[in-house]
């Protein structure tokens, strides 16, 4: 029988990670997030599983670390908040490049700057727009529960090595931070040798007799070469446009309003949506769960059909802006920053202006 | 003899690697990556560890270095090259993992990776070319660029209160209770280039012990950065940079 257990979104992604076979964790503390490593240092999964997790001297060694882990093929993540995630970008963009896949959770707090812990939304464009130099995305899954958080481990190393590239969980410091009932996932064995050549036959393993050495790089200095990686890596983006965009439509179909939201935001505007209909207004919410690939179809599918919309969030706007991609710039947007989050009354009136 | 004759196998008394891929080089003449790249291949083959020797190349002019050595090798950010070194060698503890860096790469942007790599006393091997200078990026001041020497961005010299001073950072990582064995070496005799081998053999020899992490520095010339001809480089390398930074040991246990 499944195991269930009372967790914290943090906490979470360390037994997942442990769980779904993960081979190593390269991380630097900081706030909203250090529960994950301080689990994996109590739970010390090197003497169950072997997977190595180490505290590093920093955000740009953790990722580089990662960058070394995911070239021998092995399953490896970091975790940090938004000012470590800014020192990964350089870490990220080479990995995007390279085409190395991997998992970064980024449980985002207020900014810019150094900011303040208090929970946010405020690295949407960083996450969804690729962040470092360079054209290239992230795979990027928001959860808005502590099952997300647990679910997302395994699906995120799944999308990782099914594109070769870096996925990052896109978490708001409130789901990281709060407790929820949790069903775990089964123990799945690390990877064999045979199974990383199986699954990663581009992985650094050592040189094969007969066969030529591999080398992992992200130069390519002749132009054209150049080129022929960027249309590669696109072609690859677009094949994730058509086949892994994912998302949840609360009531949309029949609402005359429509609110865009996505990880805890979308929970308070499920309740939005509830205090709304008992004044008569019939209002859904269309979750997105990948913010990259996003559900553009979707919401131009609801948009076909004469409906409002609003893009809630915990930033200044930023997703509204593919919000507004897709159904055209009529869009409303209500937002809180610096760490503050909106009440179901506060958006409800945003809603009641819109009828 | 005939040259024909010379190059039969049963007449030839030294052999090029099968570690080097059969490919030109694109280093200036001169330079002292070739010859390293050679002594790294040669050992690896003596020790029949082409299979598990996994290499990390940093930016620089040895960026392409996958190009030359016929083992597994990853293409590392400026600098990163330990932390990525460390990440392959703790998931894959039965290879032989190398870095290999030069002095901008891993005295100057990373030099938080190496210092906290050598602390952790990581299993790997650490090449450590110093040349005084950023040669890829056209010859500009780097950490270990001498006091009063000339480089692009150094154009009336190297002067302390502008510029601060040269970093002798190895002298730096042999403090550290991580390393196993700190050496600086030099490329420029036949004597010098065995010393470095033999320097470079005990580094992946330390492997197999896994005490720490083994380091070789070798002091080496640009002479295009230097904008001297490949002979007068070599005497400038003896005259000047060896006083900065001395031949020899510094630490092995």
């Amino acid at each position: 029988m499944a195991e269930v257990a009372l967790m914290k979104g943090n906490e979470v992604v360390a037994e997942a990670a442990i769980r779904y076979g993960c081979d190593g964790y390269f991380g630097y503390p900081i706030t909203p997030q250090s529960e994950i490593m301080e689990t994996l240092m109590i739970r010390k999964p090197w003497e169950e599983t072997g997977m190595v997790v180490l505290q590093a001297e920093s955000e740009l060694a953790s990722i580089n670390m990662v960058y070394g882990g995911a070239s021998s093929g092995k399953r490896v993540m970091t975790s940090s908040s938004s000012p470590g995630i800014s020192l990964m970008q350089e870490g990220l963009t080479y990995m995007a490049a390279a085409e190395l896949p991997c998992l970064v959770v980024n449980v985002m707090r207020g900014g810019p700057g150094l900011g303040t812990i208090g929970p946010s939304q405020g690295d949407y464009f960083q996450a969804v727009k690729g962040g470092g130099h360079g054209d290239y995305n992230l795979i990027v899954l928001a959860p808005a529960s502590v099952q997300e958080m647990n679910d997302f481990v395994g699906l995120g190393f799944d999308l990782a090595f099914k594109y070769r590239t870096p996925v990052m969980m896109l978490v708001d410091g409130i789901v990281g931070q709060m407790m929820e009932k949790v069903t775990l996932g089964e123990f799945k064995p690390r990877w064999t040798k045979e199974q990383i050549e199986q699954n990663a036959p581009w992985a650094l393993t050592g040189k094969k007799t007969g066969a030529p050495a591999k080398y992992i790089t992200s130069c390519f200095l002749d132009l054209s070469q150049l080129e022929r990686v960027n249309e590669h890596l696109q072609a690859k983006y677009k094949v994730m446009k058509e086949q892994e965009v994912r998302f949840v439509n609360n009531d949309c179909d029949d609402a005359d309003i429509v609110i865009v939201a996505y990880g805890s935001v979308a929970r308070i505007c499920r309740k939005v949506a509830q205090l709304a209909r008992e004044e008569g207004i019939k209002v859904g919410v269309l979750r997105p769960i990948t913010l990259f690939p996003f559900p553009t179809v979707e919401l131009q599918r609801l948009a076909a059909m004469g409906k409002k919309f609003i893009s809630v969030e915990l930033s200044a706007g930023q997703m509204v802006e593919d919000v507004r991609l897709a159904v055209g710039n009529d869009v409303k947007f209500y937002g809180r920053t610096g760490g503050i989050v909106p009440t179901p009354e506060e958006i409800l009136e945003q809603i009641k202006k819109m009828v | 003899m005939e040259v024909n004759e010379m190059i039969k196998p049963e007449n030839l008394v030294v052999g090029r690697t099968s570690v080097l891929k059969e490919c030109p080089m694109h280093y200036c003449p001169g330079c002292t990556h070739g010859v390293v790249h050679k002594l790294i291949a040669e050992v690896v083959e003596e020790m029949g560890i082409q299979d598990s020797t996994i290499g990390v190349c940093p930016v620089g002019c040895s960026v392409f270095m996958y190009n030359y050595m016929d083992v597994d090798m990853a293409e590392a950010a400026h600098g990163r090259a330990p932390a990525v070194a460390t990440a392959i060698s703790r998931l894959n503890p039965d290879k032989y993992v190398f870095t290999y860096q030069g002095d901008g790469d891993m005295a100057s942007i990373g030099c938080a990776e190496i210092m906290h790599a050598c602390n952790r006393g990581e299993n790997i091997v650490v090449i450590f070319i110093n040349n005084a200078i950023y040669g890829m990026t056209g010859g500009q001041m780097a950490p270990t660029t001498l006091l009063g020497q000339i480089t692009a961005t150094t154009p009336y010299g190297r002067e302390p209160k502008l510029h601060g001073y040269p970093l002798q950072i190895t002298e730096l990582i042999a403090q550290l209770p991580g390393t196993c064995y700190v050496t600086r070496q030099s490329a420029d005799t036949p004597a010098a280039i065995r010393k470095t081998k033999a320097a470079i053999k005990k580094a992946f020899m330390n492997t197999r012990r896994g005490v720490g992490t083994s380091y070789v520095e070798v002091v080496g010339t640009c002479a295009s950065g230097w904008k001297l001809s490949p002979e007068n480089a070599n005497e400038w390398m003896r005259q000047n940079m060896f006083e900065k930074y001395p031949v020899g040991d510094l630490k092995d246990i």
